[in-house]
């Protein structure tokens, strides 16, 4: 009786501390812009089940996306167990979900053998980070020391939770063929396993209930630590992946109080609709997090950090500054900063000044944490965005970043600006003479065949 | 029995004052009419629709940039004001179709003038001529000079990853019965030239290498003789960065009309 109210109160805690978690952490994402995205639900649904739920885009690099599968899927089944465990903590029933006989059988033989694959997709994950130093995982100036020690705590724990599945699993089989009563569910890898821990009745009750409350205590800890982590993407990739841009990646956004003055401009009796009330007015680009869109810091809540974005940027690989994974993770920890700090590990301090990537005292996104020199190398080739396995769009907020620092500020570089004075004077961006446009059709011969 | 014959490229104002319309407008872009090198393009796209009897015509000097440099640059304002200049133009004459080797002006018309009230079918030249060898109107017989050379295509981000089209250059060059290699970064996967979102107009950031140059060692270790691309900005920094590596005597680089217009004998 003690212990299940014990269980009650421990479960309500951890999961009200979750929610209190994300409340903070969607109203971090609500600082953003409006932008209605909407429509094109089928296609929507179609990109969820292929990119989210399929894992359709980790299949660009085998290895780690079958390795991912095993973890993702395990996740997915642990679930089953993870309810027979909150009913059984609550009602001191044991391994109540027992009664679906056969159906319960397969679905722990399964449960123990994903369980066993995420023990080994885990370990060789580590083993890639620490021992290969595999360098989209280890190299960049984002990846400090919180984004890698994150990486480990999440494939530690997720051993550590597998492991205490398997010691209750292990010492509850034994405690029924002890006292001579069935077991439900057919156990593929700890049933073989039995006797590792002995015969000893007590021994076996305290294997069996540490296991069982170490691997409840540590699925909720492990939820409460989601949103400090790269890990949250286990949530947000389903939304984010629902809302992709849908349009063709050269589409870039369209800015629509622009086309309204220049509306006015060449027609005077264009009438511009007004803002509406009690909006500030909204700058041109983005200087900071309050001037991207929620989308774009949905997709920072996304980000997995798993550079594959910066691995294929043309701009990365010939060792200029710009790395589309450090923009993402920027616009998070800029969120963080500016909005209520909504973690309870708080722990986004890789903010310390790399060598190469100076910032400035203005704590603004835009030179306090991207530096222009990041942006100007972009070639906008939309690597980043096709390889992302979560479908976040690196470009848009390098684009209005970029947008902030030429309307508002005439920043951009001394050549940008000659190529706009050219466009300008002369229609093309290299300054030759409009009325030279038509010469290459001067003495324009053609081999006509009879 | 061939002969040399002279073309009078049609003007759009010419047409609209007799009363006449094309059947596609030659969108020539900034490149296709300034650029010494991709003059030769523009010139071997239309020595094709000479030669095949399209009704065509291009704008001549009412011509003006699409805005694309600006936009990827971040100047709204300018894109805007040349996006509604040429929809203005484009309208006045009742444009439907358009055609472009550019890339660049191709994504823009098709992609981003439509919210600004410029709605026009728009078929970049590889879809194009892609169209004229599957409707037999250009046969290349036996394959031409190029048949069994090693080429290798050059993905455009703007052709591909921006607009999904991989396979019309490919089957353009198929067309050529050459020996077609496939570098180990392509299609979806393709590497830029370096050039995209107005860096065609600036120094690179500081770096190890130039992208252009990563780019052009990738190309040329393949072994193919001619890189071919579909592209303007694509062709100038590939073609620098073979020369970066002293291969211009082996490795040519050459856009997709002029290989056929080239196989097909229509070169004068």
């Amino acid at each position: 009786m003690i212990s299940n109210i014990a269980f009650l109160i421990v479960a309500v805690l951890g999961i009200g501390l979750f929610v209190w978690q994300i409340r903070k952490i969607v109203r971090n994402i609500n600082m953003g812009r409006d932008k209605e995205i909407s429509g094109n639900v089928s296609e929507r649904i179609k990109l969820l089940l292929l990119v989210a739920f399929g894992q359709q885009k980790m299949f660009k690099r085998p290895l780690p996306a079958v390795l991912h599968l095993f973890v993702y899927v395990g996740f997915i089944v642990i679930n089953v167990e993870v309810i027979e465990i909150l009913i059984d903590g609550i009602f001191g029933t044991h391994r109540v979900l027992g009664v679906l006989g056969p159906v319960y059988s397969v679905l722990m033989a399964i449960n123990e053998v994903l369980a066993l694959l995420v023990i080994i997709a885990c370990v060789i994950f580590l083993a890639r980070r620490t021992l290969t130093k595999v360098p989209r995982l280890t190299r960049g100036s984002e990846m400090r020391a919180w984004p890698k020690l994150d990486a480990n705590v999440i494939l530690i724990t997720e051993i550590v939770l597998m492991f205490a599945l398997f010691a209750f699993n292990i010492a509850d089989q034994k405690l029924a063929q002890l006292s001579g009563h069935d077991l439900p569910g057919v156990f593929p890898v700890s049933g073989p396993l039995m006797n590792v821990f002995g015969s000893d009745v007590n021994t076996l009750q305290v294997i069996a209930g540490v296991g069982w409350w170490a691997h409840i205590l540590g699925i909720l800890a492990f939820m409460n630590y989601l949103p400090s982590s790269k890990h949250f993407h286990i949530i947000t990739s389903f939304p984010n992946v629902y809302y992709t841009k849908l349009e063709p990646k050269g589409q870039f956004s369209n800015v629509e109080s622009i086309t309204h003055e220049i509306k006015a401009m060449l027609d005077p009796a264009y009438v511009v609709p007004p803002a509406p009330e009690g909006a500030d007015p909204q700058k041109f680009g983005a200087k900071d997090v309050e001037d991207l869109t929620w989308k774009q810091l949905l997709d920072s809540y996304t980000c997995t950090e798993c550079g594959r974005c910066t691995s294929v940027c043309p701009a990365n690989i010939t060792g200029k500054l710009l790395s589309p994974r450090k923009i993402v993770m920027d616009t998070r920890d800029r969120m963080e900063e500016k909005g209520e700090s909504p973690l309870i590990f708080n722990p986004a301090h890789y903010n310390e000044e790399s060598e190469r990537v100076k910032v400035t005292e203005e704590r603004t996104l835009l030179r306090g944490y991207v530096t222009p020199e990041e942006l100007w190398a972009c070639t906008t080739c939309n690597a980043c965005v096709e390889s992302c396995p979560v479908n976040i769009n690196q470009l848009s907020t390098i684009i209005d970043l970029r947008r902030y620092l030429v309307l508002e500020e005439s920043a951009a570089p001394t050549s940008l600006n000659t190529m706009f004075n050219n466009i300008e004077n002369n229609g093309a961006p290299w300054a030759f003479s409009p009325s030279d446009r038509f010469n290459w059709a001067d003495d324009l011969f053609v081999v006509s065949k009879n | 029995m061939s002969e040399k014959k002279q073309i009078q490229v049609p003007v759009m104002a010419d047409l609209a004052s007799r009363g006449e319309t094309p059947e596609v407008l030659f969108w020539v872009g900034c490149a296709g009419a300034f650029d010494d090198r991709y003059k030769n393009v523009t010139r071997a796209f239309v020595r094709i629709l000479e030669h095949v009897g399209t009704k065509y015509a291009v704008l001549g000097m009412e011509e003006t940039c699409t805005g694309d440099p600006a936009k990827r640059a971040g100047n709204e304002f300018l894109f805007q004001m040349q996006a509604m200049t040429n929809i203005a133009t484009l309208d006045g004459y009742g444009i439907k179709t358009i055609v472009t080797a550019c890339p660049h002006c191709f994504n823009t018309i098709k992609n981003e003038y439509p919210a600004l009230g410029g709605n026009y079918e728009v078929i970049h030249h590889s879809t194009f001529l892609q169209n004229l060898i599957n409707e037999g109107k250009v046969k290349i017989a036996g394959g031409g000079e190029f048949k069994g050379k090693r080429i290798t295509f050059h993905d455009s981000c703007y052709l591909g990853r921006a607009n999904n089209i991989y396979e019309a250059p490919r089957e353009v060059l198929a067309a050529l019965d050459a020996d077609l290699v496939e570098m180990k970064r392509s299609r979806a996967n393709g590497l830029c030239c370096g050039a995209g979102g107005a860096q065609m107009w600036k120094e690179p950031e500081p770096g190890n290498k130039d992208i252009n140059v990563e780019r052009a060692e990738e190309a040329i270790g393949t072994g193919a003789t001619i890189i071919a691309s579909a592209c303007p900005f694509c062709m100038t920094m590939m073609a620098d960065g073979v020369k970066s590596q002293n291969k211009e005597d082996s490795v040519q680089v050459f856009d997709i009309a002029e290989l056929i217009a080239q196989a097909e004998g229509i070169n004068a």
